[in-house]
């Protein structure tokens, strides 16, 4: 039912996912944690970048990150010059996933920190806790259950990715081609109907144990 | 301790500017709130930052803006006892109680653990969860929390506003016998006079943003007037039973209270507008209590007078009105006796 070619782009998109949702965590918890507890001048213009994505057509995202990373964009000429190439590879894929699930993940986190008691922190400072003890030993094991919904939130779009990730990575199949890229493909082609229908089943499959595997985490953690 | 501040915040529409010195152990803050009491305490502790100034605490700088001298929170061991217990939710007694001090350096834990924890009655409960205890638990536990990090100095702010009237006499047993046994200075926060009586010997009086003065707890009550009429606190002995009534010591001098079922020694208050007064000694009375004492100052407080007195190394104030003041030829040096009936006191703690 499925072929080779599909095995491979059920593999990409877990390995584009997984990759975007883990590098994307350090960044998204300091942003998170800068809107939560700073105060400093131009939050809402940070607030707004980021949340950018959110609201933008994730084609008008794709084509933005390819002007900007492509061979004569700003950052992308940087790059090709150590011979790093983004366009038209999982790195693109992955980088264009990262983006457009970001705001995703801060904002779950943002809401987790937002509801732990400042005193706790205060109070764990007093005790003689550094600013990092604390981090590791009060702020994130607090926070636990909302970077927990964040990752899956972000996990979960990244599997379903699509727009910004066609402009940027292309549909190549065994590189860049991850699920949706190969469903929208089958349905171009006459008689792809059964195996685009197969990939379907598939993306409902993993979408839903996201949900199971988070839901079972979540329920552990409030138990301990 | 010896405590030296002269700092300078500035917040919309209130300047603040604390420059003291103490050198006490068990000093009190009072004010109305508002006053800037908990960003005093706040900058102590290192959570926020003066603009100028200096903070000196036992010979070390805390905060000193010349130098450039900032202690960040935990280097500054000025511990702080918060209103709300704010305890660690995912910890359970034992590992809340242990944070503090598993971060002290080796050898300079100065408090014994099970002590601490016997004294403060938190045995039967250091497995539990915090979010399954009582607020008074809650609040013996911050309270050992913040004493086993071994800070030179704690701060309590207002630690007992958040509890209801029995479970404050509850707490505050153990806060006085924590201090006593320990010997850690303290800083209370509060604007409850009858709190600070319990808890202080010295006062720092903070009018808004600035410190007006420091006196001592007991003078300060005896010179403010109280609607419902000033509060003796005695501190009395065991109850012997004697005639179905309680005998307790009081310095040299013996009280006949009502009997109750406590008859270990203990704090008790008696209204001074319950204290008769009579030239000679009533030949009978229905009342227990006949208190040979001398007059040691009159207060006039317009409706009322203060009458100070004392009896056997121990001060009593009785509350009358100014013609009875006359009546009896009130003056310091007379000799006057004093009535009270044994159920006029209460029992604090």
């Amino acid at each position: 039912m499925l072929s080779p070619d599909d095995f491979t782009a059920i593999r990409l998109s877990l390995e584009v996912a997984t990759t975007a949702t883990l590098l994307a965590l350090p960044a998204g918890f300091a942003i998170a944690a800068l809107l939560a507890f700073s105060h400093i001048p131009g939050k809402a213009i940070i607030e707004g970048i980021v949340n950018l994505p959110l609201v933008l057509p994730p084609v008008v995202v794709g084509y933005l990150l390819l002007l900007f990373l492509g061979r004569h964009g700003w950052l992308g000429s940087l790059l090709d010059r150590f011979g790093i190439q983004v366009i038209f590879t999982l790195k693109g894929a992955i980088i264009a996933s990262s983006v457009v699930g970001f705001p995703l993940l801060v904002r779950s986190i943002r809401l987790g920190l937002e509801s732990i008691d400042k005193n706790c922190i205060f109070a764990a400072r007093t005790l003689g806790a550094s600013w990092w003890d604390t981090l590791f030993t009060i702020t994130i094991p607090l926070s636990f259950r909302a970077i927990l919904a964040g990752m899956t939130l972000m996990f979960a779009r990244s599997l379903g990715e699509f727009g910004a990730t066609i402009i940027l990575a292309g549909n190549i199949p065994g590189v860049t081609q991850t699920i949706p890229l190969a469903i929208y493909q089958y349905t171009s082609m006459p008689g792809g109907d059964s195996m685009a229908l197969s990939l379907c089943l598939v993306s409902i499959i993993l979408s839903f144990m996201v949900l199971l595997v988070s839901e079972a985490m979540n329920r552990r953690l409030i138990r301990n | 301790m010896h405590l030296s501040v002269d700092i300078k915040k500035n917040f919309p529409g209130l300047k603040l500017h604390f420059d003291f010195t103490l050198e006490a152990n068990r000093c009190g803050i009072l004010g109305p709130s508002g006053s800037g009491k908990s960003t005093l305490m706040n900058m102590l502790a290192g959570l926020l930052t003066p603009e100028s100034g200096h903070i000196v605490l036992d010979g070390d700088t805390l905060f000193d803006s010349s130098r450039s001298i900032n202690l960040p929170p935990e280097k500054r061991r000025v511990g702080v006892v918060f209103q709300h217990s704010h305890l660690f939710p995912h910890m359970n007694v034992a590992k809340n109680l242990f944070y503090g001090r598993n971060r002290q350096l080796a050898g300079a834990a100065r408090i014994d653990d099970a002590q601490l924890i016997s004294v403060l009655q938190l045995n039967s409960l250091l497995e539990r969860q915090v979010t399954s205890l009582s607020g008074g638990e809650q609040q013996r536990v911050a309270l050992g929390r913040t004493i086993l990090a071994n800070p030179r100095l704690i701060l309590l702010d207002e630690p007992l506003s958040g509890l209801d009237e029995a479970l404050k006499y509850q707490i505050i047993p153990h806060l006085r016998k924590v201090f006593t046994e320990f010997t850690i200075p303290m800083l209370f926060i509060s604007h409850s006079l009858e709190e600070m009586r319990l808890m202080t010997d010295d006062l720092l009086l903070m009018g808004h943003g600035v410190i007006d003065r420091q006196e001592k707890t007991e003078v300060l009550a005896r010179g403010t007037v109280s609607e419902r009429g000033f509060v003796n606190i005695l501190k009395l002995g065991e109850a012997q039973n004697i005639d179905r009534l309680h005998r307790r010591n009081w310095g040299e001098n013996n009280l006949y209270l009502v009997a109750s079922g406590e008859t270990a020694p203990g704090r008790f208050q008696i209204n001074a507008r319950d204290i008769m007064l009579f030239k000679q000694h009533p030949e009978a009375s229905s009342a227990r209590n006949i208190l040979n004492c001398r007059v040691s100052a009159l207060r006039d407080l317009e409706w009322f007078v203060r009458v100070e007195m004392e009896l056997g190394g121990q001060r009593l104030i009785a509350e009358v009105v100014p013609q009875s003041v006359e009546e009896l030829g009130l003056a310091p040096g007379v000799e006057i006796v004093a009535v009270v009936k044994a159920s006029a006191f209460h029992r604090l703690f």
